[in-house]
């Protein structure tokens, strides 16, 4: 049930929690330690940097929760009927920067719909709730779709093994623009692959006298990696012109309507992008739909490429524009790509979004104190 | 005894240290028995040498309770978050050298780059079913390097010693450990990344910010560095 509020932050949780009730959800209550073997596989080892890890003298290595997504859909595969609405609130742990004052835990208040089959309708089901719980703060809504992203990049004129390195790394920006230089023949090729190659195309046994197959790694595996890149080098580099509307896309930051418009023209040279720039057009008119002022969204073509939660669709965060040294107040977006990791290849459209109540009370207060 | 100086206890890194304090003048000796782990500094008073092994010469130097302390630069790096608000490097002491580096096995003659280590990690994901395995004690400094050069799809297991045979014996891929020669990586079939040097590391005079720098620990200090002739 709702706990009963004796201070402001409970006060402030419990009328999110509500409007969420109203929404539907139902409150669930999710574990703060979590196997961390499970969050490695998932993040990676930067989840290191940022989890805190404890031990278990029989369950092995643990990780305070950095999130509730993992939990959530955890606990939906378990037992969950679709669609589903689920609420929770309690504590995250996340190790800050060192120097950093931003607190190393904090409460969450969240809702996520998982199974609905009309993503639009979904996404905009989210947006309208959280956008509701903060309606009285006046917060600036961003948002974007890494969906476009990944669509430009599977319509690239080039090999699956180049669109399927930048797929895996639209998430580190840096690295991808590097390997799109070098596909893009922007960047040379390192000397020593280029030697490499050479010699390989020569027909010569690159693996006579290399020392013996040590660990898990074959030499059939170094063998096929080696014909990969000789066959990576004839391919032709990605043109100027079509690394530019990649750029024009990244780019893309105007408020909705016109980002929409933006983007119906690039779809006209990037014919690959047009279904998923038919889904934001969906998107904003369920938004529209259920009131919320699209006119005032700000669209941005590069959001959420460096959060660590792995959204792959809509994305967006609602921000104090007075208070730019305040992290997001609300966040969320489209995860559908995580359940298929976490669900052992069992995927179920899921949307969701989570509040950081202290934040927007501490936003609230001045406002009431204001009032006579 | 005013300013507390930190220096490593035991074998060839203690003795460079002595001769290196010796050679500006500062002579150092060991006080007691060999197993005392104490020291003096002969004709200044008010420095107090304390002998410690040298991987917690980081710790003591963070936390300020010694206001200087000589230990190598690697494991200031990997033990201190964000190092250079808590010390300052003052001095490379020109002895101690040793490079952290990310090295492979030497067959696989299809990986001499970052660049490749992260397209055969992605590769062996997929064949094999878990994260490529890198080991090494130097948790830190290899998780901060890799991510900057947007390596995925590894992942760190724990090497306390004897890094250079785990891949040998089967518990890893690669490793990133610390070599001089390369002459033990060689022997174990490794081969360092041309790219693949994480730090080089060599033994340095640090000094804690956060101890206490009274006044007399401060002229102390200034006295110090104008004997071994560095800036304050």
């Amino acid at each position: 049930m709702i706990p009963l509020a004796d201070r402001p932050l409970d006060a402030e949780i419990a009328r999110i929690l509500r409007l969420f009730d109203e929404a539907g959800a139902v409150l669930v209550d999710l574990p703060v330690l979590l196997p961390a073997e499970r969050l490695l596989d998932l993040y990676g080892e930067d989840i290191r940097a940022r989890a805190y890890t404890t031990r278990d003298p029989e369950a092995g290595e643990l990780m305070l929760r950095p999130d509730f997504t993992v939990p959530v859909v955890d606990r939906h595969m378990a037992s969950g009927a679709e669609p589903a609405r689920y609420s929770y609130a309690g504590k995250v742990f996340r190790v800050q920067e060192p120097g950093s004052n931003r607190p190393p835990e904090y409460d969450q208040v969240g809702f996520e719909l998982l199974g609905a089959d009309d993503p639009a309708a979904a996404d905009a089901e989210v947006f309208a709730l959280i956008a509701r719980a903060l309606a009285h703060l006046g917060l600036r809504a961003a948002m974007g779709d890494m969906a476009l992203l990944r669509a430009a990049v599977t319509g690239l004129k080039t090999s699956a093994p180049r669109k399927a390195a930048l797929l895996r790394h639209l998430w580190r920006p840096r690295r991808f623009r590097a390997l799109l230089d070098r596909y893009g023949g922007v960047t040379p090729v390192p000397p020593a692959r280029a030697a490499l190659v050479a010699a390989a195309r020569e027909g010569r046994d690159l693996l006579k006298g290399a020392g013996p197959a040590i660990g898990l790694r074959t030499r059939e595996e170094v063998r096929e990696r080696i014909a990969a890149l000789v066959a990576d080098a004839e391919e032709p580099p990605i043109s100027e012109g079509e690394r530019a509307l990649l750029d024009e896309l990244l780019g893309l930051k105007a408020k909705a309507p016109a980002a929409l418009t933006r983007l119906r023209d690039l779809a006209v040279d990037m014919a690959a992008i047009e279904p998923a720039v038919n889904a934001v057009a969906r998107r904003l008119e369920a938004l529209a739909a259920r009131g919320v002022d699209v006119e005032a969204l700000d669209f941005e073509g590069s959001y959420g490429r460096t959060s660590l939660e792995y959204y792959d669709g809509f994305v967006f965060g609602f921000y104090a524009e007075a208070r730019p040294d305040l992290p997001p107040v609300a966040t969320g977006g489209r995860y559908d790509a995580l359940t298929r990791a976490l669900g052992g290849g069992r995927a179920i459209p899921a949307v969701g979004g989570v509040i950081r109540p202290a934040l927007s009370l501490a936003l609230a207060e001045p406002q009431r104190e204001a009032r006579p | 005894m005013t300013l507390r100086l930190a220096l490593p206890s035991k074998g060839r890194l203690m003795e460079k240290t002595f001769e290196w304090f010796a050679e500006r003048g500062v002579r150092l000796e060991r006080t007691g028995s060999e197993r005392q782990y104490a020291a003096r500094a002969e004709g200044i008073e008010g420095l107090q040498p304390v002998l410690m092994s040298a991987s917690e010469i980081p710790r003591e130097l963070a936390a300020g309770r010694v206001h200087l302390g000589v230990t190598g630069s690697d494991l200031v790096r990997e033990q201190i978050p964000d190092w250079e608000r808590k010390v300052e490097a003052l001095v490379p002491m020109g002895f101690g050298h040793a490079d952290l580096v990310i090295a492979v096995p030497e067959f696989w003659v299809d990986v001499d780059t970052l660049d490749d280590l992260d397209a055969v990690a992605a590769a062996f994901r997929a064949r094999h079913g878990h994260r490529l395995r890198i080991a090494t004690k130097y948790h830190r400094l290899v998780r901060e390097f890799l991510r900057a050069h947007g390596v995925a799809d590894y992942r760190l297991v724990d090497s306390q010693g004897a890094t250079e045979g785990t891949v040998r014996h089967g518990t890893a891929e690669a490793i990133a450990d610390i070599t001089s020669t390369g002459e033990t990586l060689r022997a174990n079939h490794l081969k360092v990344l041309s790219d693949g040097t994480v730090h080089r590391s060599q033994a340095t005079l640090f000094r804690s910010r956060m101890a206490a720098w009274d006044e007399a620990a401060s002229a102390e200090y200034r006295a110090l560095c104008e004997r071994l002739g560095i800036d304050p």
